[in-house]
């Protein structure tokens, strides 16, 4: 207010001619309120576990006294939403003691999201460890893994018998499988990528579209083009076919993702120094996305190793093992889950969880491997990698300089 | 050129499909989609029950999938903790890679022995609405026969759910976490709480994501096959009490029905393949272009 009222030549001598101000003081009477600490916002409040934890034990009391005389529910499921309910309820009561009505909207929706997403994490974890469980009695058995089932029948004991001929058999699906669909897949990507042409637009819808062919359509094509027109009989390659035709399209879309990650910035180098468009994709994107793209593959793997509706039409069943991708069936890991789980027999179905075990540990196995190559972001390395291209770079180098050298010698 | 390639065995997926099934459909005619059996030798067949109930199947595990897979992937995006996000989505993807053949197992052993007395609740409370109906069995009976529960629409679809939430999940989380920052933060100056925040502007915002996804889950839920297989009993006609035993799928007739089908009938199921793979075009077509078409879409599509 002075500032403004004071003419802008009186500057100098500001000091001199003004008067002392008074300065500000608090009133001496001012009423005392409660001291106001600094405020939490972040964190967990005290309130907040209290309310929390209060409301679990005492929705779990209700529900253990209402369990069985109100709700006609029963078995473990029914508790579990009896519970969630009661508890849902007395945590929004609790919460509204001290809180106005949206902050009670957002503590109880916080706990409904946290609820489902825990619902799906307890589900695959049941998944899993039930698998495991009913598998346990088999899984130890050598015999398990060295045998086939050619000798084996209802009622032997499970020290006999095994799975050797539908690992192997799975192995040799899925390899031919990949011979197929990687170049090929990983072709149609780069394609993709580097066109921007209408074209590829519907390439890449009828792609998405292809991620979710049925796979039993998938077995049902095969079965029709290579059994039924071209002649062949049922056997590995025929399974391999449909089950290239499952992750063709997985892998195409994955590696169309992680390829649009390259920086821009490398491949403008490439094309400044010259390179055709063949040779920035060779050695610069594909390099680049190395990782990534061994993430797609190996994803796609992973599905197509625990699809049983293709191989079950187009692959045939036996019980011997067979090394023959063109005569003669051959077995994979679902299939054989699927024929043990279908017998009466409970040593049958003993080896049909056994089965299942092997099959999602492999899948399991391979999605880990995945994770792991595919943590790191596009053109970024290990330190490994970073000393083999220091490495490859001092080695280009020496070349170089042996070539000048030559040719100032000659 | 291998773009080329990969429209040709799509086309051809069709054209070949439809040549195997020419007998059939056109022995049966318009009748193929409205008979509601399955006797090729007396050649009354069609998919009309298969069908049905394909899409019962389907329509339970959506309407399971869609809740935990919207919770699951707000709850991702929005309130985890940035450290344990990596392994959420890991464990997420995680469900997607298990195979069917094992959560087919998994359900018939395990989860339908703690879903019949769901079912039976379900039945005695709710049991005025005709779909929730089952005949043959009085819930307030307590010697009701519990087999009646047993290998219906409803446990398939719960197994399938299973199958459909990693993929939605995967499709919406996509969506939620383009959500442009500055509007969350906006939400947040405004005095929003989180919840405030996720319905005033993450919603809306993914409103293409959560359509698309779930009819992708929808379409993934059609296609299903050997999981359904494991659980149902098979039945060809008709009736739209899921609680009831006995379903079918169009996928786990192929199934069951191919290996030892005569040319006929094998022409038949070519049909109902057809039917199977036209309805699940159009469905996946059709999410690809709500996903596309909002406005969370045009980068989502990667």
């Amino acid at each position: 207010m002075t500032l403004i009222d004071e003419p802008p030549s009186a500057e100098v001598d500001l000091e001199e001619v003004r008067p002392a101000r008074p300065r500000t003081v608090l009133p001496a009477d001012r009423p005392q309120g409660p001291k106001v600490g600094p405020r939490q916002v972040g964190g967990v409040a005290r309130e907040d576990l209290l309310a929390l934890g209060g409301a679990l034990v005492s929705s779990v009391s209700l529900t253990a006294l209402l369990f069985g005389t109100f709700a006609a529910f029963s078995g473990r499921l029914g508790f579990t939403i009896v519970w969630f309910g009661l508890f849902i309820a007395i945590y929004a009561a609790l919460v509204a003691l001290d809180n106005d009505t949206p902050a009670v909207v957002d503590r109880v929706m916080t706990a409904v999201l946290s609820a489902a997403t825990l619902l799906a994490l307890v589900a695959l974890a049941s998944v899993i460890i039930y698998v495991l469980y009913g598998a346990r009695g088999v899984l130890t058995n050598v015999n398990f893994y060295t045998e086939d089932m050619r000798a084996t029948g209802p009622g032997d004991p499970l020290s006999s018998g095994g799975i050797r001929h539908a690992i192997i058999g799975t192995l040799i699906i899925i390899s031919v499988a990949l011979l197929l669909t990687v170049p090929l897949g990983i072709a149609c990507a780069v394609y993709l990528y580097e066109s921007r042409s209408r074209f590829a637009e519907l390439v890449r819808t009828v792609v998405t579209a292809m991620t979710a062919l049925p796979s039993i359509v998938a077995g049902l094509f095969i079965f029709a083009t290579w059994v039924l027109i071209l002649g062949y009989p049922r056997g590995g390659f025929a399974g391999s076919l449909a089950i290239s035709l499952m992750i063709l399209p997985i892998i195409i879309r994955s590696a169309d993702v992680v390829l649009r990650l390259v920086p821009g910035s490398l491949r403008e180098a490439s094309a400044a120094l010259g390179a055709p468009t063949w040779r920035t994709v060779w050695h610069v994107v594909l390099p680049t996305a190395r990782s990534g793209l061994s993430t797609a593959v190996i994803l796609g793997v992973a599905r197509g190793i625990g699809e049983t509706a293709p191989v079950l039409l187009t692959s045939g069943f036996t019980q011997t093992t067979n090394v023959n991708l063109f005569e003669n069936a051959m077995l994979s890991l679902p299939l054989q889950t699927f024929e043990f789980s279908r017998s009466p027999d409970p040593l049958f179905q003993e080896r049909g969880f056994a089965t299942a075990a092997v099959l999602m540990v492999l899948v399991l196995a391979l999605f880990a491997l995945a994770r792991f190559l595919g943590g790191r972001p596009a053109g970024v390395l290990s330190k490994r990698q970073i000393k083999a291209a220091t490495r490859k770079s001092a080695a280009d180098e020496e070349r170089m300089a042996a070539r000048s050298r030559g040719r100032s010698g000659s | 050129m291998t773009g080329l390639a990969v429209l040709a065995i799509m086309g051809g997926v069709g054209l070949f499909l439809a040549v195997r099934a020419y007998e059939a459909l056109n022995d049966r005619g318009f009748a193929f989609f409205t008979t509601q059996n399955w006797d090729t030798n007396s050649g009354e067949f069609g998919v009309a029950a298969v069908l049905a109930f394909t899409i019962a199947i389907a329509f339970v595990a959506v309407a399971i999938a869609v809740p935990v897979s919207l919770a699951a992937s707000l709850f991702i995006t929005e309130v985890a903790p940035p450290k344990v996000r990596g392994t959420l989505i890991a464990l997420v993807d995680l469900m997607a890679a298990v195979p069917s053949v094992v959560y087919g197992l998994w359900g018939r052993e395990l989860l339908q022995g703690h879903l019949i007395p769901l079912s039976r609740w379900i039945n005695t409370f709710l049991g005025w609405m005709p779909w929730f109906d089952v005949s043959g069995a009085d819930p307030n009976d307590p010697f009701v026969n519990l087999s009646r529960y047993s290998a219906s629409t409803f446990i398939a679809g719960v197994v399938v759910a299973m199958m459909v939430i990693p993929l939605q999940a995967s499709v919406m989380r996509e969506v939620f976490s383009q959500v442009p920052s500055g509007e969350r933060e906006g939400a947040f100056a405004l005095g929003a709480t989180r919840w405030g925040q996720i319905r005033a502007v993450t919603l809306p915002f993914g409103q293409g994501g959560i359509i698309g996804g779930t009819m992708l889950g929808l379409g993934r839920a059609l296609g299903e096959t050997i999981a359904v297989v494991m659980i149902i009993s098979p039945r060809f006609d008709f009736t739209w009490h899921v609680l009831e035993v006995g379903s079918n799928s169009i996928s786990a007739l192929i199934a069951l029905r191919f290996i030892e089908a005569p040319d006929f009938e094998l022409s038949g199921l070519f049909a109902a393949g057809l039917t199977l793979f036209v309805i699940t075009l159009a469905v996946n077509f059709g999410a690809s272009i709500l996903v596309g078409r909002s406005r969370s879409g045009a980068s989502s599509e990667a």
